[in-house]
């Protein structure tokens, strides 16, 4: 059967170059379905949903948890429910698309491979996501695998999950911010003054520490590294060259303009409050 | 609406009592007990993360979702949302939608997920959102929930780092009005509403499981600068202040054009009490001629004649509502003036340094 020489084992081609994108939203969904898993079960698995990139890699945009049960040689999935749930979604956003699974736990277990079988029929080479909830190697560990078939000849032998790299995309939680996100309670929103001081503070530590670096370089305290020399003077140079009196103009007629919106809006608020009062002030007949 | 927190914690000791002391009244008395509004909107970040993803996604289109959650005391808790579909123009989508729900609401409800429809969410561009759709649209979803909330976000705004999130109820004395339609200048005067009135903004409160702000702990990229930080340090204001200013001049078109409507009825009221007047004089002259010739007298009064028909009065919501979408305009173009000031002084201070 085997015609080569070398190796009756064959590893069916890899895709080496898949790699996966999560978005946050996918895993705080997967954390609220663990939190809220019936009594009994160990794990909760799901459906991942998303798009494949032009590039190849998956876009991992949403999910959903399919109920499950399971014991020790096999497991039952509720076959309806998913399809039911993901024609609800198509509904919403007919881009998404199934493109693996989830499952909760640390790296692959035994039924794993029944449930990868099944979703390798809705959707070639689905991707599976795994999301240590338990946190049982100490940290944080999200990993995503792809299947690759293990033959002998033409014979299936076994499935073999394979690694592989893993963007979590953070910038949707960064527009969020971290600190709502991180932490389990936050009395109010901060609000658009508020944020502005924090990004400008921290705009000033940044500087501030620049400026200490390249004193302490500058007085030898501190060895220098080439490298980051020239991102400072590349950020430095970044800075468009402008002469102070036209960068005073600049600033001045944009100070104006703010001004005169600023005025405009107060304008408009008092023509508001006399409109109010002339449309609700008694009428005399 | 600003109670401290010394009053929330009051309302939610004398609850409890409640509860323990009258079983079968449970009902009757927690909701006297209770006033009709949240004080509280307690958020699970996840359910904003969905609402942001969902609202982006479609963004510049506008879209709506559902809310779900508990109903806790003095809080309402939304722990999970789903969006709805985009609606098609055509009508037998209405019942597509209804069963779309219910079936989301029953495969939530299978992963244990609160089934209990608390409010819905909705986009909104540079926060356009005060119609009388939404009104409406609160209006029904009051009829069956007691405390619902509106969510509003706007996708435009947090493009310069601002989380544009509010939650939105409409005060009781405008859905008293709302429900008799009753929008006279008389019941206006008598209630005291004015249109600042109509919405009130309800704090928004996050919180979340341990597990997620454990997550979040261990996977938070160590960059000192975050995209929300560059976003608000971004200098150029000029486009979202165009539009600002371009939705504001609409709406003031659109308040001149109401205020002409007043004018005109106010016109016609007096002209036909004018008439009324002449009318009457000359039905008096009559009766004085006739008394004097001895015939029978002629009422003075003639439901018949349309000089006596009242003309409606205008409904003064659509007024109310541009009013309170011009006010919304103008708060938004103090904050991000207000911002650009402070952008500014830094640039300058930088360029100067």
């Amino acid at each position: 059967m085997a015609s080569s020489n070398q190796t009756v084992l064959q590893f069916t081609p890899s895709p080496t170059s898949l790699t996966a994108k999560v978005h946050p939203l996918v895993m705080f969904n997967i954390c609220d379905c663990f939190v809220r898993r019936p009594d009994q079960a160990e794990r909760v698995i799901g459906t991942l949903l998303g798009s494949v990139l032009p590039d190849g890699a998956v876009d991992i945009r949403n999910c959903y948890a399919v109920p499950h049960n399971e014991s020790s040689d096999q497991v039952a999935l509720d076959i309806d429910y998913h399809h039911n749930m993901l024609s609800s979604h198509l509904k919403v956003n007919p881009k998404e698309v199934i493109v693996g699974w989830f499952s909760t736990g640390f790296g692959v277990t035994g039924g794993s491979a029944l449930i990868h079988e099944f979703y390798a029929r809705e959707v070639p080479n689905p991707v599976h996501l795994t999301v240590d909830t338990g946190f049982s190697s100490g940290e944080a560990s999200i990993k995503a695998f792809v299947s690759v078939s293990l033959s002998l000849g033409d014979q299936q032998l076994a499935a073999q999950f394979q690694e592989i790299p893993l963007d979590l995309r953070l910038i949707e939680a960064e527009s969020v911010g971290f600190d709502v996100l991180k932490t389990t309670m936050v009395d109010k929103l901060p609000n658009d003054l508020e944020g502005m001081e924090t990004s400008m503070e921290r705009l000033l530590a940044l500087i501030d520490d620049v400026y200490k670096y390249v004193d302490d370089v500058v007085e030898g305290r501190v060895a220098p590294d080439n490298n980051i020399g020239r991102f400072i003077s590349d950020t430095v140079a970044s800075i468009p060259k402008i002469s102070p009196a036209a960068f005073d103009r600049l600033v001045n007629d944009s100070l104006q303009d703010q001004l005169l919106l600023l005025y405009l809006s107060s304008i408009t608020r008092t023509q508001l409050s006399l409109a109010e009062k002339l449309n609700t002030a008694a009428q005399i007949l | 609406m600003a109670r401290s927190f010394l009053q929330v914690a009051s309302t939610e000791e004398v609850a409890p009592k409640l509860r323990v002391v009258q079983i079968e009244g449970l009902v009757l008395s927690l909701s006297l007990s209770l006033p009709t509004h949240a004080l509280l909107i307690a958020f699970i970040a996840f359910v904003i993360l969905k609402i942001i993803k969902h609202c982006k996604e479609f963004s510049p289109a506008l879209v709506t979702g559902q809310l779900l959650g508990l109903d806790v005391g003095s809080d309402l808790e939304v722990t999970n949302c789903f969006p709805f579909p985009t609606r098609d123009e055509e009508e037998e989508i209405e019942a597509d939608g209804a069963n779309y729900q219910l079936e989301m609401m029953r495969c939530l409800r299978e992963v244990n997920v609160d089934n209990n429809t608390v409010g819905w969410y909705q986009s909104t561009l540079l926060g356009s959102f005060q119609t009388v759709e939404l009104i409406e649209t609160f209006m029904n979803y009051q009829e069956n929930i007691r405390r619902c909330v509106c969510i509003i976000y706007d996708p435009s705004k947090s493009n310069q780092g601002v989380l544009a999130l509010k939650a939105l109820k409409l005060s009781d004395s405008f859905m008293e009005l709302y429900r008799n339609n009753n929008f006279i200048g008389e019941k206006l005067r008598e209630k005291n509403l004015s249109w600042m009135d109509i919405f009130e903004e309800i704090p928004i409160k996050v919180s979340n499981s341990a597990l997620i702000s454990a997550f979040m702990t261990e996977l938070e990229a160590d960059t000192p600068m975050t995209q929300c930080d560059f976003d608000r340090l971004q200098l150029s204001t000029t486009p979202f202040m165009e539009r600002n200013v371009e939705f504001l001049i609409e709406c003031m078109d659109d308040l001149s054009m109401e205020q002409q409507k007043f004018q005109f009825y106010y016109r016609n009221l007096s002209r036909q009490q004018a008439q009324q007047q002449a009318w009457l004089q000359k039905r008096r002259a009559d009766n004085m001629a006739r008394k004097t010739a001895g015939e029978e007298l002629l009422p003075e009064e003639d439901p018949s004649n349309p000089v006596f028909k009242p003309i409606p009065e205008p409904s003064r919501l659509d007024s109310f509502l541009i009013t309170n979408q011009i006010a919304n305009y103008c708060n938004q173009i103090n904050g991000v003036a207000g911002q650009s000031f402070s952008k500014l002084y830094l640039m300058k201070a930088l360029n100067e340094s």
